[in-house]
């Protein structure tokens, strides 16, 4: 080789490499999400093993400790264990988003599916359907049924469901819409196959990987809107640990307690930094080069 | 157009050398390797002449007007080499040096005119977007010169057409607004890259009139690159042959289209079609372009080259001067007479 | 000009839409809506008189015609606790509102184009990983914990900004919505900012750029008038399919800084249970967002003339 300048050769275009190169742990970003993830929801899941205190349980004896070897981050004002308290509010809180991240994306599929395979006035009435619900704001609108189902888990799992379908069934139906029109459809049509057929064994498994990229950016936003709801007092009932409200009770103190209020922000901000290098990670590696 | 009417169009050149390139070298970043792009090629060009620049899809020759405006891909370099515009080396210039003679000087044209024009913006102000940077004018002055100018590559209705957008163009008229934009601050050299390419051939046709007789009306110099011999035929004055990021062969149209010295020349022209010769059939160049990051030693056509021989594989090939004013790789290039010979038939 | 019009007509249905499920929400209460609402006020002569007054006796048919029919008027209902028309009430709270959306849209590109720049300029280089990183962070992060914590910040360790409320006059105005709408920005954010240094990434790598370069045009005005003219199209739509969030986002923003606006008005009817005012502002948002997306869609057509002659 030739001698090369010496003020070197800028980065590269990135090159599509076959997948079988691009392994997930190669990937520093989408590595590091794993793990936090990982972390965090060991975390949850052990919970109630990582601490021996009790939640609930209020002590007044022991308001408002600073941070000490017997209560890592202190107590808060009716003396519960802060620590013990974030990672059951974690706990409740990650459950609740995972699960209900679940119905809006069966939902959300198969009305996209059927809207963009079929196309003509079912389409239309679906998204005429996806305008209406476009239309309010996320917030309002789950604010608002909340409100009129009345606070609790139920509510908020039906309230999301009612909202959240819409961006599952827009991403499935363009992909559809696209995908339909491959050779392998054709293929599958003219041997008789079956609309239903065709979409769940053909076109579906082919598109999905959108949506469930999508759905890890969901889930981030369903977590926002359960501590929102939370902080407002429309979420999980105290004195089940939670989140949103943990942040409401601590604002008072910020002046000399702020660990109360930053601390489950911060948990948050965590969840939704690991959620969204997962699915940043994934986007990369099934359509690598899309920033 | 025949080959016997060669550069007839373009007129001679009226002497002083306007452009002068020297042991030009780009090389490209990749992942699989360093690519040797433009690897030691050195012309020059007169003022007022038009010179071809031919050779096929990366063999160099985009790369090559690139350096010379200094409007490479990032991940390209010049690694050595001297670029002299009226003497003065370009390579070594920053940015905002460059843009002082881009316009002014030396000004280029594109392939697609659908994506080398700025789709939001109108093209009368594209037009005269050069002279306000450039030349100081006003906002009025401007327009008027960018309808002059409209005028001149013959854009009809030039008013209304002003504030048209790209997108309500049709290609031979985009191409007009791409000419017109680089003739707006009367540049002595203009730089082509395929611009009739992507043309039919009857649009083709008016704008190799168009450059050429604006090449002979003000004097302006064109490098011409196209992988079309017959356009080249029809344009220029002399000619350079690309093979594998190297000049393999460079002289005037004539001589080199007619009378080729090097075998990859003689295969060009044996694979355009053309009605003046009766030819069994068309020969097309066996084999693929060479690989730019590890290219063949010796002379990098030796392994398509009908006539290779044992120091083709070895030895290196810099151009060598012949009589008359040619230049060729070729250590055999006697070969290609010969073949010549059993070719013209009556 | 038929642009205009065709967007106009698609939006009707909508319209109409936002209006049934407005009106259907009264029916997802559980139990008698009547008497759910007034809670330890249901009185019998009260829940008489709900009824009476959203015609809950009738059929749902002529309960929406009657619904439709007070809308038209510009009724809203009563409001149940302030015993004034929803829609008055509506009406004083909208401007504060207004005034965070369109603050904050300035931060939020104001704080955006630049990251984004910044981040095309030198593509997988330190900066851009930065910049990147920025979303990744700000997207997980709850809109009022970030208030709370530059409240503290700006508000209470330094008297920078007052701790809420909407100021009076114009500068005041400026002065006391610049955290919250800076908050509101701060959310926006991410989504922008990813979209712009795609679609700047895009923009940079396209013949015309080169063009423009090879034409000698100095570093700014290519900026300027090729690559961000040409960059900011797609990010409007981004944009414009964001102004949801945007708009939703004011409620909580509303609540945690006293912001006398529609979001912190509909907070407090829930609490007060004061329906017909929560029906009410949750119309209006709808109605708001549908307008602004329209005005998302005007100025992607102002601003690429490809998209104005395509029929």
């Amino acid at each position: 080789m030739s001698a090369i300048s010496a003020d070197g050769l800028m980065a590269v275009e990135r090159q599509v490499a076959p997948r079988s190169v691009r392994r997930w742990y190669r990937q520093p970003a989408l590595a590091f999400g794993v793990v936090l993830l990982g972390l965090i929801v060991i975390a949850a899941v052990l919970g109630p093993l990582l601490s021996p205190y009790n939640p609930i349980t209020q002590n007044l004896g022991q308001t408002l400790l600073g941070p000490s070897a017997h209560h890592l981050v202190g107590t808060d004002q009716l003396g519960r264990d802060t620590f013990t308290r974030l990672l059951y509010g974690l706990r409740n809180d990650l459950r609740i988003a995972f699960l209900a991240v679940v119905s809006p994306f069966c939902i959300g599929v198969v009305l996209g599916s059927i809207s963009g395979y079929f196309g003509g006035w079912v389409d239309a009435v679906i998204m005429r359907l996806v305008d209406i619900v476009v239309a309010f704001p996320f917030y309002v609108l789950v604010i608002a049924l909340v409100f009129v189902l009345g606070p609790g888990q139920r509510s908020i799992y039906i309230a999301i469901t009612l909202v959240g379908w819409v961006s599952y069934a827009r991403i499935i139906r363009s992909e559809i819409l696209v995908a339909k029109r491959q050779d392998y459809v054709l293929a599958a049509q003219s041997g008789g196959l079956s609309a239903v057929r065709i979409m769940a064994r053909h076109l579906l498994p082919n598109v999905v990987s959108q949506a469930i990229i999508y759905g890890m950016s969901d889930i981030v936003q369903d977590i926002l809107a359960i501590v929102a709801l939370g902080y407002f007092g429309l979420g999980i009932p105290p004195p089940t640990p939670d989140l949103g409200s943990m942040i409401n009770d601590g604002q008072n103190f910020m002046t000399t307690h702020w660990q109360l209020t930053t601390f489950p922000g911060l948990v948050v901000v965590l969840v939704g930094l690991s959620l969204s290098l997962i699915g940043d990670g994934l986007a990369d590696i099934i359509r690598p080069g899309q920033a | 157009m025949t080959i016997g009417d060669a550069g007839a169009l373009s007129g001679a050149g009226t002497g002083g050398t306007v452009l002068e390139v020297r042991d030009l070298r780009v090389r490209i970043a990749a992942r699989h390797g360093t690519v040797r792009a433009v690897d030691g090629v050195s012309l020059e060009v007169a003022r007022g002449e038009a010179v071809g620049l031919v050779g096929e899809s990366g063999s160099g020759k985009s790369m090559t007007l690139r350096a010379i405006l200094g409007v490479l891909p990032p991940e390209a370099k010049v690694t050595s080499g001297q670029i002299l515009l009226d003497g003065v080396d370009l390579v070594p210039l920053s940015n905002s040096d460059l843009n002082r003679i881009r316009g002014p000087k030396i000004s280029m044209i594109f392939q697609e005119p659908m994506s080398a024009l700025n789709p939001v913006m109108r093209v009368g102000y594209q037009i005269a977007e050069g002279p306000r940077v450039h030349l100081g004018y006003s906002k009025a002055q401007a327009a008027e010169r960018a309808l002059e100018l409209m005028r001149r590559v013959g854009i009809p209705d030039p008013e209304r057409r002003f504030r048209a957008y790209p997108h309500e163009f049709s290609g031979g008229m985009r191409q007009r607004v791409m000419i017109a934009i680089a003739l707006s601050c009367e540049p002595e050299i203009i730089l082509c890259d395929e611009p009739t390419t992507a043309l039919d051939v009857t649009i083709q046709d008016q704008i190799l009139r168009l450059l050429a007789s604006l090449c002979r009306e003000s004097g302006v110099s064109l490098i011409f690159v196209t992988h079309d011999l017959p356009v080249v035929a029809q344009l220029c004055q002399r000619v350079a042959v690309m093979y594998g990021g190297e000049l393999v062969e460079r002289g005037h149209v004539h001589d080199v289209l007619l009378d080729p010295r090097h075998p990859y020349t003689l295969g060009l022209v044996r694979s355009a079609p053309d009605v003046e010769y009766v030819r069994e059939s068309l020969v097309p160049i066996p084999g693929s372009p060479p690989s730019l990051v590890s290219p063949p030693s010796g002379c990098r056509f030796h392994p398509r080259c009908a006539f290779v021989e044992q120091d083709c594989r070895v030895q290196p090939t810099p151009l060598r001067e012949l009589p008359g004013g040619r230049y060729t790789a070729c250590l055999h290039y006697e070969r290609c007479e010969e073949a010549l010979a059993d070719r013209i038939r009556p | 000009m038929t642009f205009v019009f065709q967007r106009l007509l698609m939006l009707i249905p909508v319209a109409i839409g936002v209006t049934i499920v407005v009106f259907f929400m009264i029916h997802l209460i559980p139990g008698d809506p009547a008497s759910t609402i007034l809670g330890i006020h249901a009185t019998p002569k009260a829940v008489a008189f709900l009824h009476h007054e959203w015609g809950l006796d009738r059929p749902l048919v002529s309960q929406y015609w009657l619904f439709m029919d007070r809308l038209v008027h510009g009724n809203l209902g009563q409001s149940l606790y302030y015993s004034a028309p929803a829609a008055s009430i509506i009406a004083t709270r909208i401007p504060a509102t207004l005034w965070l959306l369109v603050y904050a849209v300035i931060l939020a590109i104001a704080i955006s184009v630049p990251l984004a720049m910044i981040a095309a300029s030198r593509k997988d280089g330190v900066r851009d990983h930065v910049v990147r990183a920025v979303p990744l962070v700000g997207l997980g992060m709850p809109p009022f914990w970030l208030a709370i914590l530059l409240i503290y910040a700006f508000a209470i360790t330094v008297h920078w900004f007052p701790t809420s409320g909407y100021g009076a006059g114009f500068f005041g105005h400026l002065h006391s919505m610049f955290l919250p709408a800076l908050v509101v920005a701060i959310a926006l954010a991410p989504v922008v900012i990813r979209a712009l240094r795609a679609s700047m990434l895009n923009v940079l790598g396209a013949e015309y750029i080169t063009t423009a370069k090879s034409k000698g045009v100095p570093a700014p005005r290519l900026f300027l008038r090729h690559v961000l003219r040409n960059a900011v199209i797609p990010a409007v739509t981004v944009l414009g399919i964001n102004i949801g969030f945007l708009i939703g986002g004011t409620v909580i923003i509303e609540n945690v800084f006293a912001i006398p606006g529609i979001g912190q008005l509909m907070i407090s009817s829930i609490f007060q249970r004061d329906f017909p005012v929560v029906q009410g502002v949750t119309l209006v948002f709808g109605v708001l967002v549908v307008m602004v997306n329209l005005l998302a869609d005007l100025s992607y057509a102002a601003l690429d003339p490809r998209v104005r002659f395509d029929r």
